[in-house]
């Protein structure tokens, strides 16, 4: 993660100070018919998202402390620092190797829709499962923020999270909040902003090469998607992914993968 | 096309030149960079805590003995309190609606000489039907959703969910269909839609075919009121609150049980298969945030529920004063229908009104006893001062409205055998387009809107026909 110095910053203007955005936020909730960016909610289940998605649309997306709320993704806007801004919070998954259908949504949206920032809302008190999502997403995109939430339990249990060290290790910004208690979150809009104007790069952790062999296996087939889909944000991991057998992910690519994600697919029973 | 298929072979034949151990060593990889990632991130402070609140919590809550008392506890005491707090503000709003503004409008319709038929099916039908069904909804709906929703906040229901797992993993269904059928004791459309958390298609057939047993926001309030009116009143005043309460969850429970049963048999039968195993996290308990609880779930719920009931209630309360005041002859069409009905209705034990309630109710199961009382104004002709012809003008108290049903001839199996089908009847016409949308077939949006009406039909036949043998 670097600060990109070629973009001319010029202190003393309104615009750069984290205090006059937040009070200049807007929340549209869903009016939103033109936007600058699209930024993604994901995570696991449970950490918050709808919670993070209502403090910045301010609308009223019921939350509930059970995994498993949102089912589908529903979307919102605000306008921060003069730009529109559309959030799209996405059904909780634990992995992007899709089983089910909520788990489908998700995957597909970061894969197709690529938005300009993906925001990955982990639950602080259980960093290490939740980072396995988070190095997941890292590997098909490389603008994300990751948003340290639910540190008031984390304070409550005693655990500390360094989330500079952390923002170090994953080449993505890194911001501890309190979705519930509205804290945290002029921060999470600074570092969206960031990333979405590319004040910001991110320099993502990627998972280091296999093995030899595999990346062998994989080179020529990572050459024949990209002249098929030009647009594709990262074929090495839909090659990956392939190989590992998930032959859906082609159909999704196929369809644009966002089909889909309009309405519920009828699913064939081949039980009955 | 033509490249995803050749990309698709390629893939399928390097596929089969790795070995097996592929899959693992992708996701080892990813799983130690996130350990090794984590390590170096976390830090405790000092000690861990001796006492763990959310441990020790969970070992009550979840334990084989205390989990299901103090599920029965809980939802006990919320019923209660709801049966306890809605009468008082019930009996004032039907004061104010019914008892005082409706007569207004009435003399007001008289001054500037408004036609009989328009004043009636404005006032009679829908004003009347929309001012009950506020009087009736609104008070225990606005008691009920708040608890509810605090313990949904607090963390409890996904521990309801790991109490129930188990057996409906024995039911042959998936486990997390229990979080599906929380759901639905919400809305039902809701629970369907939440099936989508199971992967597998033939357990979610089996969630969303059952999701109608859950009892719904709709049918809680007739749940309530009926037995605050019947069961209630079998006991002395001092033990009626509790006893209706009781009522209440007992058949919410008979509503798990027959979801259970009905799982089983599907899995046994056309939708045979293997339970899949999954994981089920337990969230923290975290402290609700009791006034933002209370105003969401009263803005987000109560109101947008008792919206979509007026939206019902209005066209159905005129449907209702048109079929009550359309004569062929000397009687009018609500009339025959249910005299038509009655001797089908006698034999579950119900009666033609409240059969034909139902059929008038199918957009919403919320207006079904503001339906019966309309109905009942008019085939109980001669209900003393309460009813004037054929427009309809009752009191609004408990008193008068027991009145009013021990003149239609109810009795407490009328009352327990509405219970009965009130769980037990097709899902509202919402929940059927939903299944529709989320299974894409006719098939099983037919088998799931028949199969509960006709066990309902079946449950109601037998108790009333071993209720009339005992008794």
């Amino acid at each position: 993660m670097t600060v990109n110095t070629a973009v001319p910053k010029m202190y003393g203007r309104c615009e750069d100070c984290g205090i006059y955005n937040m009070a200049n936020l807007k929340k549209l909730g869903i009016n939103m018919d033109k936007w600058d960016y699209m930024i993604a909610l994901a995570g696991n289940p449970n950490t918050g998202k709808s919670t993070v998605f209502n403090a910045l649309t301010g609308l009223r997306q019921h939350t509930g402390n059970w995994p498993g709320k949102t089912v589908t993704r529903a979307e919102g806007g605000f306008i921060y620092n003069r730009r529109g801004y559309k959030l799209v919070d996405l059904p909780g998954t634990y992995s992007l190797m899709a089983t089910s259908l909520d788990e489908e949504v998700a995957r597909n949206f970061v894969l197709f829709a690529k938005p300009d920032v993906t925001v990955i809302v982990v639950d602080s008190t259980r960093l290490e499962r939740n980072l396995n999502l988070v190095l997941q997403i890292l590997e098909i995109t490389d603008r994300a923020v990751v948003c340290l939430n639910l540190m008031d339990e984390a304070k409550r249990k005693q655990i500390i999270v360094d989330e500079r060290r952390l923002a170090r290790d994953l080449g993505v910004p890194v911001i501890p909040t309190s979705a519930r208690y509205n804290q945290g979150i002029p921060e999470l809009l600074e570092a969206v902003h960031d990333v979405a104007t590319g004040r910001v790069v991110c320099r993502p952790h990627r998972v280091k090469s296999i093995s030899a062999k595999v990346d062998n296996i994989i080179k020529p087939l990572i050459t024949q998607i990209k002249s098929a889909f030009p647009n594709l944000p990262n074929a090495r991991w839909v090659a990956l992914r392939l190989l590992d057998g998930d032959m859906s992910i082609m159909n999704a690519i196929r369809d644009d993968g966002l089909g889909e994600l309009n309405h519920a697919p009828a699913f064939n029973l081949a039980v009955a | 096309m033509n490249k995803t298929d050749d990309i698709l072979r390629k893939a399928s034949k390097l596929h089969e030149q790795i070995d097996d151990e592929f899959h693992d060593q992708l996701a080892e990889s990813l799983y130690a960079d996130a350990t090794r990632i984590a390590d170096r991130a976390v830090s405790y402070t000092g000690e861990k805590p001796r006492f763990d609140f959310d441990r020790s919590l969970d070992r009550i809550v979840t334990s084989r003995i205390w989990g299901f008392p103090l599920m029965l506890l809980l939802f006990t005491l919320v019923f209660w309190l709801t049966v306890e707090g809605a009468n008082y503000p019930s009996a004032m709003l039907a004061f104010v609606f019914i008892d005082t503004i409706h007569p207004v409008l009435h003399s007001w319709a008289n001054t500037i000489g408004m036609t009989w038929w328009v004043s009636g099916l404005l006032i009679d039908g829908l004003y009347l039907a929309t001012a009950w069904v506020i009087s009736v909804m609104l008070p225990p709906m606005a008691i009920f959703f708040p608890m509810f929703t605090l313990l949904e906040d607090f963390g409890y229901l996904p521990r309801v969910a790991f109490n129930l797992d188990n057996i409906f993993k024995k039911a042959g269904a998936h486990g997390k269909q229990s979080l599906s059928m929380m759901m639905g004791f919400g809305c039902n459309a809701a629970g369907i839609i939440a099936t989508r958390i199971i992967d597998s298609p033939r357990e979610r057939l089996i969630a969303i075919i059952t999701n109608n047993f859950a009892l719904c926001n709709g049918r809680w309030p007739t749940q309530i009121l009926i037995a605050t009116l019947f069961i209630g009143a079998l006991v002395p005043p001092f033990w009626a609150g509790i006893i209706s309460a009781l009522s209440v969850v007992g058949i919410a429970l008979f509503g798990i049980v027959l979801s259970l049963l009905v799982s089983w048999g599907l899995s046994n039968s056309i939708l045979k298969g293997e339970a899949s195993t999954f994981s089920l996290e337990l969230p923290s308990y975290r402290p609700p945030r009791f006034w933002q609880t209370i105003y969401t779930s009263l803005i987000d719920r109560t109101l947008i529920v008792l919206w979509r009931a007026i939206v019902f209630a209005a066209p159905a309360g005129m449907v209702i004063w048109l079929i009550a005041n359309i004569t062929i002859g000397e009687i009018s069409i609500a009339e025959y229908m249910v005299h038509f009905l009655n001797p089908i209705g006698w034999l579950i034990g119900l009666n033609g009104v409240i059969l034909v309630a139902y059929i008038v109710a199918i957009p919403a199961n919320e207006i079904i006893i503001p339906t019966v009382l309309m109905l009942m104004v008019l085939t109980v002709k001669n209900a003393g001062g309460m009813g004037s012809g054929a427009g309809v003008m009752f009191e609004g108290s408990e008193n008068e409205m027991m009145t009013m049903f021990s003149m239609g001839d109810w009795t407490l199996l009328t009352a327990v055998n509405l219970m009965l089908f009130s769980l037990l009847h097709n899902p509202c016409s919402t929940a059927i387009y939903t299944i529709y949308k989320e299974t894409g077939s006719i098939k099983w949006t037919a088998i799931s809107t028949f199969l509960p009406i006709i066990m309902g039909f079946v449950i109601c036949f037998m108790v009333a026909f071993i209720w009339r043998l005992v008794a």
